[in-house]
């Protein structure tokens, strides 16, 4: 096994994602399958090759330092579940 | 006590970009606006929003590199950095992580003593800036947080040095030459209170001839040159307290409370160390031709430390003197103007460090908008050079000039203020002066030499300050010994 059901289950508390049992053993079985891939790409010699970053081939997209509009405080918080005055409203974060 | 332990200190700042927009959106940086006013879909991180990236803020990334002696990567990339906090709308942070925009600089700072020391840079990186949560005691905001999401996507820049550090002295000497550097770049505004120049510390100790680093502690929050001094050397005495009672640094996130003067575990963010970074699939490589370097290179200006030089060199002042007038970029512009005009730089700076920063500092103004232009302390300097007023009445007249703007010759006329250097007007006083102070006169000439200041004084103030003091004194040793 490439990856433990307990490393799955800690990736998936990190991004913040509730799986059931049944879940977390098919994903460890799933992502175990990709690892083994990934291992088989390893295989290859890439030596004297720049890592990839981007799918496509291009660079330098760039804008100017211009201001434009954007939102009203009213349409930022149109979606906003909670709210006080122009901010939004979160469960207390510290103490 | 025997210091038994070496401090061992690296610190990461983030050094806010003075850009009108952010780093990834058109969005306005300003500061203090009302919450949430600054937004759009990129920064509020909605679904199908692009980040495109800002040219300058890559431009004064460049510059600052260069500024502190960094190799400018010719090809970086964006990366995300993924944990969940709620200023952070996408849940990942965008930064860079495997290539940086610069890497391996250093900056020299100065010890006491007047040795100094290389501090390295080990990168600096650009990224983009969460938003501001406050966790006010308003009733609306009982038992929860508010969210202004107009400083996400600011554009930073985090310079990370080497642990080269070994007190808080050098750590403070470091952070002050950066400090200068950035605001001297205009890169940055400075503002340590409005978080535009924001320092975290990692912090550790050592016994002394150890080799591996102690186990470190990362303190936060920190806003002002004194309280980082104070977060650290609480923070070494709590490692070596520590240590010493048999127990062990772990490796935490710790904040600074400017309160208690004592730094408290921060809880809860254990598991947000691992980030996950991968290559931000919505930007594509940054890519720095030299061209592009040699361009924003010949826009440097000149840098603190050779300013300083230069003052010392070339102008001829003490190290004291230089270190004041290179400390402000505009200080020392406004003093280089003086000396373009009046040639004697000694002068300038006793006039600039005296009353001008005397005056700016009373009226709480910056050098930016002082009232006295180089082209008017010129014309005061002139008048005491030529004798047309005395060093005193040209604190009256620096004064007047202060509070009107006119020139040093229209108050010396409108007031009268000229220097009598007529010898016989002088001469009349001190004879009057000699006259009224017949123990005096006894005295001085019994031996007292020192009492010619006693005379010159009464005849200054007979005069209203007007005569010039040379001749005074000239004539009353004349008088008085009879020859």
């Amino acid at each position: 096994m490439k990856i433990t059901r307990a490393e799955v289950e800690h990736v998936s508390r990190l991004a913040r994602l509730a799986l059931s049992e049944a879940e977390l053993d098919s994903l460890t079985d799933e992502m175990d399958a990709i690892l083994d891939y990934v291992e088989q790409l390893k295989t290859l010699d890439t030596e004297g090759i720049v890592p990839t970053a981007h799918a496509v081939p291009m660079e330098n997209a760039f804008r100017p330092d211009e201001i434009r509009p954007g939102f009203t405080p009213e349409q930022a918080l149109s979606n906003a579940p909670d709210r006080a005055d122009s901010a939004f409203r979160v469960p207390r974060i510290i103490e | 006590m025997i210091q038994r332990y070496e401090t061992v200190i690296g610190l990461e700042v983030h050094v806010q970009l003075t850009t009108n927009t952010k780093i990834f959106c058109s969005c306005s940086t300003e500061f203090g606006q009302t919450p949430n006013s600054q937004t759009c879909p990129v920064c509020l991180g909605l679904p199908g929003a692009l980040p495109v990236l800002n040219r300058k803020a890559v431009e004064f990334a460049i510059k600052t590199g260069l500024a502190t002696n960094c190799r400018i990567a010719p090809r970086s990339i964006f990366a995300r950095k993924n944990y969940f906090y709620p200023d952070l709308p996408k849940g990942y942070q965008i930064s860079q992580f495997e290539l940086p925009v610069c890497e391996h600089g250093w900056l020299d700072i100065e010890l006491e003593g007047g040795d100094s020391k290389r501090i390295g840079i080990t990168r600096a990186h650009m990224e983009e800036d969460a938003g501001k949560l406050i966790h006010g005691d308003k009733p609306e905001a009982a038992g929860s947080s508010l969210v202004d999401l107009n400083r996400a996507c600011t554009p930073l820049l985090e310079i990370v040095s080497e642990p080269d550090m070994r007190s808080s002295e050098e750590a403070i000497a470091y952070l002050k030459k950066l400090h200068q550097i950035v605001v001297y770049l205009g890169v940055c505004d400075g503002n340590l209170e409005e978080g535009s120049f924001r320092c975290d510390a990692n912090v550790s100790v050592r016994p002394y001839g150890q080799e591996a680093f102690g186990t470190r502690a990362e303190l936060k929050n920190i806003n002002s040159f004194r309280f980082i001094k104070q977060a650290i050397e609480y923070e070494v005495e709590r490692q070596i307290d520590l240590i010493e009672g048999g127990g062990k640094v772990i490796q935490e996130t710790r904040l600074f409370d400017s309160n208690t003067g004592m730094t408290q575990s921060m809880r809860g963010k254990e598991e947000a160390h691992d980030y996950r970074y991968f290559p931000d699939p919505d930007l594509v490589p940054l890519v720095i031709s030299q061209e592009w370097i040699e361009q924003v290179r010949a826009t440097l200006p000149e840098l603190p430390d050779a300013k300083r030089a230069r003052f010392v060199e070339e102008l001829g002042l003490s190290a004291y003197d230089a270190e004041v007038l290179a400390a402000d970029r505009a200080l020392a512009d406004y003093f280089d103007a003086c000396v373009m005009l009046a040639k004697d730089a000694k002068t300038c700076a006793n006039w600039i460090m005296g009353d001008v920063l005397r005056k700016l500092k009373e009226t709480g103004e910056s050098i930016a908008d002082v009232p006295v232009s180089p082209q008017l302390l010129n014309g005061l300097m002139a008048r005491i050079a030529d004798n047309t007023i005395s060093g005193k009445i040209a604190k009256t007249v620096f004064e007047k000039m202060w509070q009107s703007g006119q020139t040093a010759d229209q108050i010396i006329n409108a007031e009268g203020l000229k220097q009598v250097t007529d010898t016989g007007e002088i001469e009349v006083l001190v004879d009057e002066v000699i006259a009224a102070n017949p123990d005096q006169v006894a005295e001085y000439l019994g031996g007292k030499d020192k009492l010619i200041g006693f005379f010159v004084g009464k005849v200054m103030q007979a005069s209203q300050g007007k005569a010039n003091p040379g001749m005074v004194n000239q004539l009353l040793k004349k008088k008085l010994t009879g020859n």
